[in-house]
């Protein structure tokens, strides 16, 4: 109960609620390049097994990436909303 | 059949000359311009958060750079009446925002950082038998009004307070005007080749219709097709094509430089109400079997089912609004990095011209990345809405052929 209260004062009155958020885009940056990352090694190795499939595994690898990246940017608006 | 007779090293040199120069161009432009403070009439220090948040949100004018500037008709529904008038009566020569009184109803309406206020002359109640103060911005003032901290803060001028009437605000801002533009720039391109296709049937295609045919046929067939079925692929294909033109060239329009910023769908509401009709199309037009796999899963063990049903309730809301954040996100970030590195050249510059310049050069470089970056997301995310938004309808409306297995 009292560390919640710590961190609900840190999160909404105090300066280091900045500070914390932008460890938080730097958090789901982390996780926007370990899931892309994934990706497009995946993808790679499938390419590389089978050539004749690439253009498939291209469309469908940028489609995974795009919806990755967009759970990665919620994490973003929301460290925005508290720096702005 | 012309074959490209320049033997490769010549071509190659006259791209990299052109890319030189460009670069040249571009980063000597930048370099001057950042050493030169264009705000500072009144030199006031260089604030990056606020440059960047300013240029993203929507405003009752166009600000073409430096001191072009279109204003845009400003249009409320007050209680007394309704208002049009110029955006530019509200600011005076310095661009600083001034109160207007309207003629037609007498209200004063002040443009508080792009959000219009009525605002009305304070009067001091007489506490000390003083009677009221009717002269505005009166700073010598021995009277403190109670909330002049928030008067400044807020940016509305000393002696006022905002009144919290009824006040619809209905203005072409830059967003609806950026959105009216397109939309109308669209309809002309696709009723001209709906007209040229049409006439032309059979026979191979010309103009305007080269351009658009691969991607609507790509859309029908790609992304339409799979989801949806051969039958019901023509009740939902305008809409898809809709919405899959409208976002990408408005993100196309973001990417413009030198047309005064638009943001059209980085901002919540026009996401907001693309996803709202993804949403009521969806719902409407779900058949039992959608309804039923959403309340009562259909080969899904009995306890499961108290933990997937308000998971599926509650994904109703969560996709079309992962829908709506999603581009807005996208969007919305590319114009943050890229405005931040041009503030990054403009804060070295303040401090000095050489390290403007310096920055310059590797800002521009990056700039010039991340706007080819910026190219790719905007068909992306609008290809990704589209995809996203015939899986739904196809979710929807499927028919019920894979009952064997569950019972």
């Amino acid at each position: 109960m009292e560390l919640l209260t710590v961190f609900l004062q840190v999160a909404t009155e105090t300066v280091a609620n900045k500070g914390l958020a932008a460890i938080g885009a730097g958090l789901a940056a982390i996780g926007a390049g370990i899931g892309v990352g994934n990706i497009g090694a995946h993808a790679l190795d499938s390419m590389a097994r089978q050539p004749e499939s690439m253009g498939d595994l291209r469309a469908n690898m940028i489609v995974a990436a795009a919806l990755v990246e967009g759970v990665a940017l919620f994490a973003v608006i929301i460290c925005l909303m508290v720096t702005f | 059949m012309k074959i490209n007779t320049n033997s490769p090293p010549k071509s190659a040199f006259n791209l990299l000359l052109v890319v030189i120069i460009v670069i040249f161009g571009n980063l000597l432009s930048i370099g001057v311009s950042a050493s030169d403070n264009s705000h500072g009439e009144n030199k006031k220090p260089l604030n990056a958060g606020e440059l960047i948040i300013d240029h993203i949100k929507d405003s009752h004018s166009i600000h073409f750079g430096g001191h072009l500037t279109l204003p845009l008709p400003v249009i409320l529904y007050t209680d007394k009446g309704i208002d049009i008038f110029s955006a530019s009566k509200l600011w005076d020569a310095h661009h600083e925002s001034i109160p207007y009184t309207s003629p037609k109803t007498g209200i004063t309406y002040f443009n508080n950082n792009e959000k219009i206020e009525i605002i009305d002359q304070l009067a001091f109640q007489s506490v000390a038998g003083l009677h009221t103060d009717t002269m505005p911005a009166d700073h010598t003032s021995t009277l403190e009004p109670q909330a002049d901290a928030a008067h400044s803060a807020i940016g509305i001028p000393a002696g006022y307070q905002t009144v919290h009437t009824s006040l619809i605000d209905f203005s072409i801002t830059k967003n609806v005007f950026g959105m009216l533009f397109m939309l109308g720039a669209l309809v002309l391109i696709f009723v001209k080749m709906a007209r040229t296709a049409s006439k032309n049937k059979g026979k191979a295609p010309r103009g305007m219709q080269n351009a658009l045919e691969p991607f609507v046929l790509f859309i029908k067939d790609e992304v339409a097709m799979p989801a949806l079925g051969k039958k019901k692929t023509s009740k939902y294909l305008p809409f898809l094509l809709s919405v899959f033109f409208f976002i990408w060239i408005c993100n196309m329009l973001g990417l413009v430089p030198f047309l005064g910023g638009f943001n059209i769908t980085g901002t919540l509401s026009i996401t907001a109400v693309l996803a709202l009709m993804v949403m009521i199309i969806t719902n409407v037009s779900a058949n039992e079997h959608y309804w039923l796999h959403i309340f009562w899963p259909p080969g899904v063990p009995f306890l499961i089912k108290f933990i997937l049903v308000p998971i599926e309730v509650a994904s109703l809301i969560i996709k079309p609004a992962v829908l709506m954040i999603r581009l807005t996100a996208n969007i919305n970030a590319g114009h943050i990095i890229i405005l931040a590195f041009s503030s990054l050249i403009l804060i070295f510059g303040e401090k000095s011209e050489m390290a403007g310049y310096g920055v310059g050069i590797f800002a521009t470089l990056f700039m010039v990345f991340m706007f080819f970056i910026e190219l790719l997301v905007a068909f992306l995310q609008a290809y990704v809405f589209t995809l996203l938004t015939a899986l739904y309808f196809g979710d929807a409306t499927q028919d019920h052929h894979h009952e064997e297995g569950h019972h």
